[in-house]
């Protein structure tokens, strides 16, 4: 029996699972339909632990690890919906709405954007926090796309969806903690960018940060299923 | 039973959650078999009445004017209700928070004014630097977050803070709804 097939037996929520040698806690998870909220996770792209949606609580430890991250170990016991994680989610996305100008009733995603829909899936009726309202550019340059900083939660779906399946890498992040920007090249406007144009980074876009020009009003619903589809037929050829 | 006393108050916002609040249609008779409605812009009462049992504001506070408002509704209702996303969130007044007053009142008077170039001083009240929502200036009890929150949104919330019902408003609404 290889490692990969070494079979981990834990529980999540009380419930006895087994997992697979490496997998996350994520993963196994949602194999047996235990939901844990994620953000800057995206079937198809590596982990980078980044919203912090994903904390859960382990047994015997007194830190909280993401989930998408957090590999499974024998004996695990993980609490995926405590009172704690509940607040902790809650004051997530509250830190998220008030760092930036997201006003939902006008935003191209109002009604398909995974910020607003995991705000009422946990419970969020008002931000207690003050909003910072940043001066925040719209790059409208290209010629099929809009980025607006204004939306963006840093989540970086778009840098490594255009670095890992595009293998493009036009999108980075600039600058450190609360100035982090996503930039285009070495932050060139993006239509002057090197940019393929595969429109890929749109449809990872959880927010109404990335859109299409040609989508008008809150019509823009995205499709970011196509990723694991595309690396399963890669990884068939 | 005695009827609860309801008002409704009107701050920085499009006036659309009243619309909203009005869409109810002929639920709103069922409900005037338990609420009477004794201050509002759409009722005469010029004066916030002493003892309000529910207030309803839409809106959120942007001027000197919603700030001793607020205030004032605050101080003389038992509960409060922010309705709508401007009062819950700041929503589209917000949105010159990043420029100031002083660029909006330049936009809006003199770059686009035809003839009288002038930002007016008196009668209107001074705009505060900031929007926000009115749970930083007063304690709110009842978030009703939406642009607007649905009729039926409003039904099912009044209906169950009139009777005592649980209320579990995520489960009707959200920002931007």
């Amino acid at each position: 029996m290889s490692d990969n097939v070494e079979v981990k037996t834990l529980i999540i929520d009380e419930q006895e699972v087994s997992a697979r040698r490496g997998q996350t806690i994520l993963q196994v998870a949602r194999e047996n339909d235990i939901n844990i909220p994620t953000l800057c996770h995206l079937e198809g792209l590596s982990n980078i632990g980044a919203c912090r949606l994903c904390l859960v609580e382990i047994k015997g430890s007194n830190k909280l690890l993401p989930a998408c991250v957090a590999t499974v170990y024998e004996g695990m016991e993980v609490t995926t919906n405590s009172e704690r994680l509940q607040q902790h989610r809650k004051t997530i996305l509250e830190l998220l709405f008030a760092e930036r100008n997201h006003i939902c009733a006008v935003c191209v995603s109002n009604g398909h954007c995974e910020l607003q829909t995991m705000a009422q899936d946990q419970g969020l009726t008002h931000v207690r926090l003050p909003y910072r309202n940043p001066q925040l550019n719209v790059d409208a340059s290209h010629e099929r796309f809009t980025v607006d900083h204004n939306r963006c939660i840093l989540c970086t779906r778009c840098v490594r969806a255009c670095a890992e399946i595009e293998g493009a890498h036009i999108w980075d992040v600039m600058g450190r903690g609360i100035n982090s920007m996503i930039i285009t090249d070495l932050h060139q406007d993006w239509g002057s960018s090197a940019c393929t144009r595969c429109g890929k980074c749109v449809q990872v876009c959880p927010t109404g940060a990335l859109f299409d020009k040609s989508k008008i009003g809150s019509d823009h619903p995205k499709y970011p299923d196509f990723l694991p589809y595309l690396n399963l037929m890669r990884e068939a050829q | 039973m005695s009827k609860l006393k309801v008002a409704t108050v009107w701050l920085d916002g499009c006036s659309g959650c009243h619309m909203s609040f009005l869409d109810m249609d002929e639920r709103l008779l069922e409900l005037a078999e338990l609420i009477d409605v004794v201050y509002s812009p759409i009722v005469d009462a010029k004066e916030f009445p002493d003892e309000v049992d529910i207030a309803l504001v839409e809106g959120a506070v942007a001027s000197v004017d919603d700030e001793k408002k607020i205030k004032k509704v605050r101080a003389h209702s038992k509960m409060l209700i922010a309705m709508g996303d401007c009062a819950v969130a700041g929503n589209v007044p917000s949105m010159r928070n990043p420029f100031g007053p002083e660029a909006i009142l330049d936009r809006a008077y003199i770059q686009n004014a035809t003839i009288q170039q002038q930002i007016p001083c008196v009668v209107v009240p001074k705009l505060l630097k900031v929007v926000r929502p009115i749970h930083e200036f007063v304690k709110v009890d009842v978030f009703l977050p939406g642009c607007p929150p649905s009729a039926d949104t409003f039904h099912a919330a009044l209906t169950a803070l009139v009777t005592g019902e649980p209320l579990d408003i995520p489960a009707l609404t959200r920002f931007g709804a």
